[in-house]
């Protein structure tokens, strides 16, 4: 298993090196001069400043040593400087990622649990009319739009109700520390985290009902019901865990989405994320910046598949690791 | 008269802003924060480096100028308490005020004004074309600046705003990589509020700045800044009541109205005199048919602006006369006048020979108030017999077409900073014409005659002379019609009625809260 890992991690590099250079010349292809964006912000854009901003950030040098020089720092895990907010892209990222990863993190969560458990239920009831409610309820989060969903839950539990609070991630102002803290971030997370999960919860329904119908007819199923297991237990044990390879492979891909879907959810509640800072950072063509989030990104979506095949093995023990 | 009309005609009237009045004469009190939207969120703080709209908005209140203005755009002491001008009008000598401390409690003397000129040239390009009037500063004593200018320029009294010329401690920036300054990441000022903290993504928090130079100022003690990154999150936030004060432009447009009949909400459109902004269409003079003048009156006379100022704006504005806006210095409305009369506009068209030649409109991508714009002044453009193409693209990808000269007509509005020869001469003198850069004469209109009267403007006294020179101009651009002036925009700041004295200058917000109390 070591050397699996050890020879994903290597392919994982190299896939990660091409992701980089490929996304550098693509954000390049796009018109818009981060200097021009700078310049336009101060108020004034005259030929100095604007060569002067150039030359400041490296962007006057040839193209591919502006390559040369980023992937020499991406190498070295230095992801360069920030045009536009002038910090290192590390720190910025830093600061952000880990409010993004506990969004992202428990809607992943709420998603895959109440994925699975609906989608259980309808197949153990297929056919009846739980089973067409539960199918129904699942649709109406996946087609509408996430932008949707968040201002009508806003209206209803911040606007109407006065359940929760309609933006950011703590109460600004209040200082409060340790639980209280925790319950507050908690009361914060849960309109964004339940937007964004039950648009993916819909997907892990409707895939963990088909593979359980499918699996449910297959001879194993009858022989264990032959055996005199119980009912849970065949559907538990059996049905279930058979059933659940598809949903784990969708669940990996779904990971790297997620930070894709956060970027609607975080702008709408304010969430402090780097979904929200790499919508700022294409928009100014902060190049460096936004290199730097699909490099954590692409390295996410990387990891989470590394660990979808990983949970392959645990989900199913027939599966071995090809070194 | 429909109810944003009627609002528009209430904030034109001052009555909103008369409601806020009664504050000055009530005795201040102490004590309580204030919330406040901040949209988008600033890059940096460190206001010599950075310019743009939300890292002044901020900024100013860790900062301070030399000067302040009045609404009327008058100078008023902050950094310095007096200044004199010689006979010549070449030589300025402010006198600083005595007692200032910076926030790391090191005095402020005339050596930081020195220095900030030095460092601004480099960091500020508004600063620097400003101070390339200037021959030399010196400091005869700690407390006297003295301005020796090449020679006399009109507009120099009103270049020393905060954000126009902010004052950075020396002590903390000389010789140093002014790019990887860490007080870039906490900014030291002499102004009213203190950095205190900036979650990124949340808010950024100052707090009063007990030895504040002006004794029982700044009367609140906080003053919180959301970052709410949506227009609709932001209405919400107000009306929900997480937040007090949403600056000017923090809301689109069609929320202003349904937030202003709010319960003990007040607002304002004072504190835009200083940056006035003007909005108009960028028309390519060079190409096509707008390179014929009469094409480009037919402009003029196609759009209905008092629409786009009713329904669109939601009656807030006003509609532009000319290159100037009516808040600025020399302004006249003695120049030839462009009604909506699509009737004329045809005839101009058929007199130009236009034969339907596709024209590209670039709208501006600020968000829905402009994304309507687009289409309304689409529409009056093709009722008209115009072939009017829509091109849509992000800010960024809108100014390269600009600067590159790749467009027919383009959206855009700009500041005037108080005078003609600060933000109104750059968008029409030939020598600005230089491609690749996005705010300045891109339209690339060329007369030697505006070029010779904004010239002489700027250098030229005494005022009536200027105003001579000034009226001038405005009446031949307003003729050639190098680019069709739209709107004087008015962005209104919302806030409880409990926010008194908010806005005290021409500079509004820009400004910091120093004046600013709660009546809780």
């Amino acid at each position: 298993m070591l050397s699996f890992v050890a020879q994903r991690v290597v392919k994982g590099v190299i896939v990660l090196l091409a992701i980089v250079v490929l996304n550098f010349f693509l954000i390049r292809l796009a018109p818009g001069d981060p200097a021009a964006v700078m310049a336009g912000e101060a108020g004034a854009s005259d030929q100095v400043f604007v060569k002067q901003l150039r030359e400041k950030f490296g962007l006057d040098k040839p193209l591919p040593e502006q390559l040369f020089i980023y992937v020499k720092g991406v190498v070295t895990l230095d992801l360069g400087f920030s045009f536009r907010q002038q910090a290192p892209v590390a720190k910025l990222i830093g600061e952000r990622l880990p409010a993004t990863l506990l969004l992202t993190l428990t809607a992943f969560a709420i998603s895959l649990m109440l994925g699975v458990l609906f989608g259980t239920f309808a197949a153990r009831f297929a056919g009846t009319f739980l089973d067409t409610a539960i199918t129904v309820f699942a649709l109406i989060f996946y087609a509408m739009p996430i932008f949707w969903v968040a201002l009508m839950g806003i209206l209803l539990f911040s606007v109407t109700m006065d359940w929760l609070p309609s933006f950011g991630y703590e109460t600004v102002g209040a200082n409060l520390t340790g639980f209280a803290h925790a319950v507050d971030v908690a009361k914060h997370l849960i309109m964004p985290a339940m937007t964004l999960g039950l648009f993916f919860m819909a997907t892990y329904t409707r895939m963990t009902r088909a593979s359980m119908l499918e699996v449910k007819r297959l001879d194993f199923v009858k022989t264990a019901r032959a055996k005199g297991l119980s009912d849970a237990v065949i559907q538990r044990r059996h049905v279930l865990r058979n059933a659940l390879l598809p949903v784990v492979t969708l669940a990996g891909v779904h990971s790297g989405t997620l930070i894709g879907g956060a970027v609607i959810t975080e702008t709408v509640f304010a969430w402090p994320g780097i979904g929200r800072l790499m919508y700022d950072a294409l928009l100014q063509r902060d190049y460096n910046l936004l290199l730097g989030v699909f490099v954590i990104c692409s390295a996410m979506v990387l990891i989470f598949n590394l660990i979808t095949d990983l949970v392959y093995r645990l989900v199913d023990p027939r599966i071995e690791f090809a070194s | 008269m429909s109810k944003r009309v009627l609002l528009g005609v209430l904030l034109a009237c001052g009555l909103t802003a008369s409601a806020l009045e009664p504050a000055l004469a009530q005795e201040p009190k102490t004590g309580g924060v204030i919330n406040a939207v901040i949209q988008p969120e600033p890059p940096g703080l460190m206001l010599a480096m950075i310019q743009n709209g939300p890292t002044q908005m901020v900024s100013g209140n860790i900062f301070e100028g030399l000067l302040r203005y009045s609404p009327k755009l008058e100078p008023l002491p902050e950094l310095a308490e007096s200044w004199t001008v010689s006979e010549d009008a070449k030589t300025y000598t402010f006198k600083l005020r005595k007692g200032v401390t910076w926030h790391d409690g090191k005095p402020f003397t005339a050596a930081d004004v020195l220095f900030s000129m030095e460092m601004l040239k480099q960091t500020h390009a508004r600063a620097r074309t400003n101070l390339a009037q200037v021959d030399k500063v010196e400091a005869p004593d700690d407390y006297t600046v003295v301005f020796t200018l090449k020679q006399p320029f009109g507009p120099f009294l009103g270049i020393f705003e905060v954000g126009s010329m902010p004052i950075v401690p020396k002590h903390l920036y000389e010789g140093t990589d002014f790019k990887t300054n860490p007080y870039n990441n906490a900014p030291v000022g002499t102004g009213p509020f203190m950095f205190k903290e900036w979650q990124k993504g949340s808010f950024i928090r100052l707090v009063k700045n007990p030895n504040y130079y002006e004794k029982g100022k700044p009367h609140i003690d906080e003053i919180y800044w959301q970052i709410i990154p949506d227009a609709a999150a932001r209405s919400v936030a107000y009306e929900t009541g997480k937040v007090d004060v949403l600056p000017g432009g923090s809301v689109e447009n069609f929320d202003v109205p349904r937030l202003s009949k709010l319960k003990d909400t007040c607002v304002t459109g004072a504190g835009w005199e200083f940056f006035s902004p003007l909005a108009w269409l960028w028309l390519n003079n060079r190409q096509g048919p707008l390179a014929d003048k009469r094409v480009r009156q037919a402009v003029m006379y196609a759009i209905d602006r008092d629409f786009a100022k009713d329904v669109i704006w939601n009656g807030l504005g006003k509609v532009a006369t000319g290159p100037s806006s009516s808040a600025i210095k020399y302004y006249t409305d003695d120049v030839k006048k462009y009604p909506y009369d699509p009737a004329k506009a045809k005839a101009l068209l058929k007199e130009a020979g236009y034969k339907g030649e596709k024209i590209r409109l670039l709208p501006l991508a600020y968000g829905e108030t402009w994304q309507r714009w687009g289409e309304a002044v689409k529409q009056n453009l093709q009722d008209v017999g115009m072939n009017i193409e829509t091109i849509a693209t992000d800010v960024a990808g809108g100014n390269q077409k600009i600067g590159d000269w790749d467009y027919d007509i383009a959206f855009t509005y700009l500041y005037q900073y108080g005078d003609p020869a600060l933000g109104v001469g750059r968008n029409y003198i030939s020598s600005n014409i230089a491609k690749g850069q996005v705010f300045n004469n891109v339209e690339g209109y060329s007369n030697p005659e505006i070029d010779k009267l904004f010239a002489d403007g700027a250098v030229a006294t005494p005022d009536t002379k200027r105003k001579e020179i000034y009226e001038k101009a405005q009446k031949i651009l307003v003729e050639d019609v190098p680019v069709a002036w739209m709107l004087e925009l008015q962005f209104p700041t919302i806030m409880r009625c409990k926010v008194k004295n908010l806005i005290t200058t021409g500079i509004g917000v820009n400004d910091g809260f120093k004046d600013a109390w709660l009546d809780k």
